[in-house]
């Protein structure tokens, strides 16, 4: 298992090269370099900006080195300081925007996984029939429906219209006041609506994959064997089926990071949550280089430790992973 | 013609018809702002109500059709050009080219794109060109992955063995013997990817870095619908409506294409 994660690690090398590459290419279409006109539009991007953003990238230097500055800074989590007023270092910036971030991410991942799990078990279990039907009905408006707008639609019924729920920010105005249960409670309240969104966008594209997961699983010989000993449901379910249709859809969920990801720059600014998807888009907004780029080289490498994880979830689940890299690693 | 593809055609084939004849099909000038009607709920006269400048918002979402599906077409054109290139050259050649452009691929694959897109967008400036470019340039990962794949195993087929032996030239044979065979996968990503293009413009347009105002976008009508959510629901929702249909459409049409190459 180690000989397996190790290899696993050592393959990230240079998926990180590449990363950081083509994160140094978007650098380069910033004013200061190839298109400097551009910059003079910009407010933020005074002289003195212009100054530090040029040294900070070395942009005077030939392209190598250039990038070796620039990796060396990174690698030490060094993204230089913000061009916002502020002008405090990005990954200060970035770091305590990144736990709600990772949080809310992490827990809709999980929920994904789950009703995405019964959803598409279930539908390919009584394939046919009109529950299945319905999802399948379900899981093509998921796909069309911008999540964004599920999240306006979501905000004008819940907070609108009814008033039952809080549309914006994290916590009540008045959150250092309550007792520990009110608390809890303030934060679930305001938290019901994003994780309903980032949920329902995730759900359409994992329940359709475990739906075809499962069904083929089913048709498996294996399957039949076991229904004509005389095995139960139940047992054929979770003991044969279940375990060999959720292999394939641990990979998929480390694929859907990026995704997720993303998509919290359009749930946190819509419903003003302090994470790093809001930080993007207001530094995007500012015009914040340093900040915009630190960030996404962040994102970037949390994608790459998110198919990590997930390469390390399937070796778990199944030996056949295990026993197959550890053996050629030997060789 | 399964049921798939024929619901898809409609669909994709009514907001084409939007997008083509808007000027003719909208009631209104979709720029005419009128100070006394601002903010009016949808009434016989605007079916889908008055934005902030008094705008005709049913004529705002049909000109709207024209960005999305604009947008959605070119950004796909570029993606699959560079998907296809990409795909059979790896399949093609094999070896050395195979393993450098796969690599790259997983590279790209790993981005979160709409991160890069915003970006990308946020060096430049907000443009509909900027964000066609950025939307094609960050989605052929997956085309280039299934043209690959099918490559390859065309690649070991008898007709391109014999048109090797008769000596024709590499470029021939991809353009006229494997690129042929290769049109309906292409064909199916393609019409799911308009799909996803319309989605990401919307979003883009929506964060305020997509298309501009004036010009007017199912995403930047969403935008005033999100600031104005407390007392005006037809800005939020008849543009979304328009997205989701749009999108299902591709969606439906792509899901038909598969089943009919089957």
């Amino acid at each position: 298992m180690a000989v397996y994660i190790l290899k696993r690690l050592l393959g990230l090398i240079p998926l990180f090269f590449g990363i950081t590459l083509i994160c140094f290419f978007v650098i380069r279409l910033a004013p200061g370099s190839p298109v400097d006109a551009e910059g003079a539009m910009n407010p933020n991007f005074t002289d003195n900006a212009r100054q530090k953003f040029i040294a900070l990238y070395g942009l005077d230097k030939p392209l190598h080195t250039q990038y070796i500055l620039w990796l060396k800074k990174v690698v030490r989590l060094d993204f230089g300081t913000s061009f916002s007023r502020d002008a405090r270092p990005v990954w200060d910036k970035i770091k305590e925007r990144l736990p709600v971030t990772i949080q809310i991410n992490a827990a809709a991942l999980i929920l994904i996984f789950i009703i995405s799990t019964v959803l598409g078990v279930v539908s390919a279990w009584y394939k046919g029939s009109a529950f299945d039907r319905t999802v399948t009905v379900l899981v093509f408006i998921g796909f069309a429906i911008p999540t964004f707008w599920l999240a306006l639609i979501c905000m004008y019924i819940f907070g609108v219209v009814w008033g039952v729920l809080p549309i914006s920010g994290l916590t009540s105005w008045n959150y250092q006041d309550l007792s520990v249960w009110g608390k809890f409670t303030d934060l679930a309240k305001h938290m019901v609506l994003p994780m309903f969104v980032t949920v329902a966008g995730g759900l359409a594209g994992m329940s359709r994959f475990m739906r075809g997961s499962m069904a083929e699983v089913l048709a498996k010989d294996y399957i039949t064997a076991a229904k004509s000993r005389g095995l139960t449901n139940k047992t054929i379910l979770f003991r044969h089926a279940l375990k060999n249709a959720l292999l394939p859809a641990v990979t998929l969920l480390g694929l859907s990071v990026p995704g997720l990801i993303g998509g919290a720059v359009i749930f946190e600014s819509i419903f003003t949550i302090p994470g790093m998807g809001q930080l993007f888009y207001q530094s995007v907004n500012m015009r914040d280089y340093p900040t915009v780029m630190g960030i996404l080289v962040i994102g970037a490498i949390l994608t790459l430790l998110g198919n990590l994880l997930a390469d390390i979830l399937y070796a778990v689940v199944d030996p056949r992973i295990r026993y197959a890299q550890a053996s050629k690693g030997e060789e | 013609m399964n049921r798939l593809l024929l619901s898809g055609i409609i669909f994709v084939g009514f907001f084409m018809i939007l997008a083509i004849f808007a000027p003719l099909i909208a009631p209104t000038d979709p720029f005419l702002m009128q100070y006394d009607k601002v903010f009016l709920p949808p009434s016989p006269e605007f079916p889908m109500g008055t934005d902030e400048l008094g705008r005709d918002v049913f004529s705002r979402v049909i000109y709207g059709t024209r960005v999305s599906m604009f947008v959605g077409i070119v950004a796909v054109v570029i993606s699959i050009v560079i998907g296809t290139a990409v795909g059979v050259a790896a399949g093609y050649y094999g070896g050395i080219v195979d393993t450098v452009l796969m690599r790259f691929t997983d590279i790209m694959l790993c981005f979160p794109t709409f991160f890069l897109i915003l970006a990308v967008v946020a060096f430049l400036n907000p443009s509909l060109m900027n964000v066609m470019a950025v939307i094609g340039i960050t989605g052929w990962m997956g085309v280039a992955r299934l043209v690959r794949a099918e490559s390859l195993s065309l690649k070991s087929r008898d007709f391109i063995t014999a048109a090797r032996i008769s000596g024709l030239s590499a470029p021939r044979i991809l353009f006229k013997h494997l690129l042929p065979n290769v049109v309906s996968v292409i064909s199916v990503s393609a019409t799911l990817g308009v799909a996803g293009a319309i989605l990401t413009e919307s979003a883009l347009s929506f964060l305020g870095l997509g298309a501009q105002p004036p010009t007017p976008s199912w995403g930047n009508i969403l935008t005033a619908g999100k600031d104005n959510i407390l007392f005006a629901w037809w800005l939020s929702f008849f543009p979304g409506i328009a997205i989701l249909i749009t999108v299902l459409g591709f969606n439906l049409l792509g899901e038909g294409l598969r089943e009919r190459t089957r």
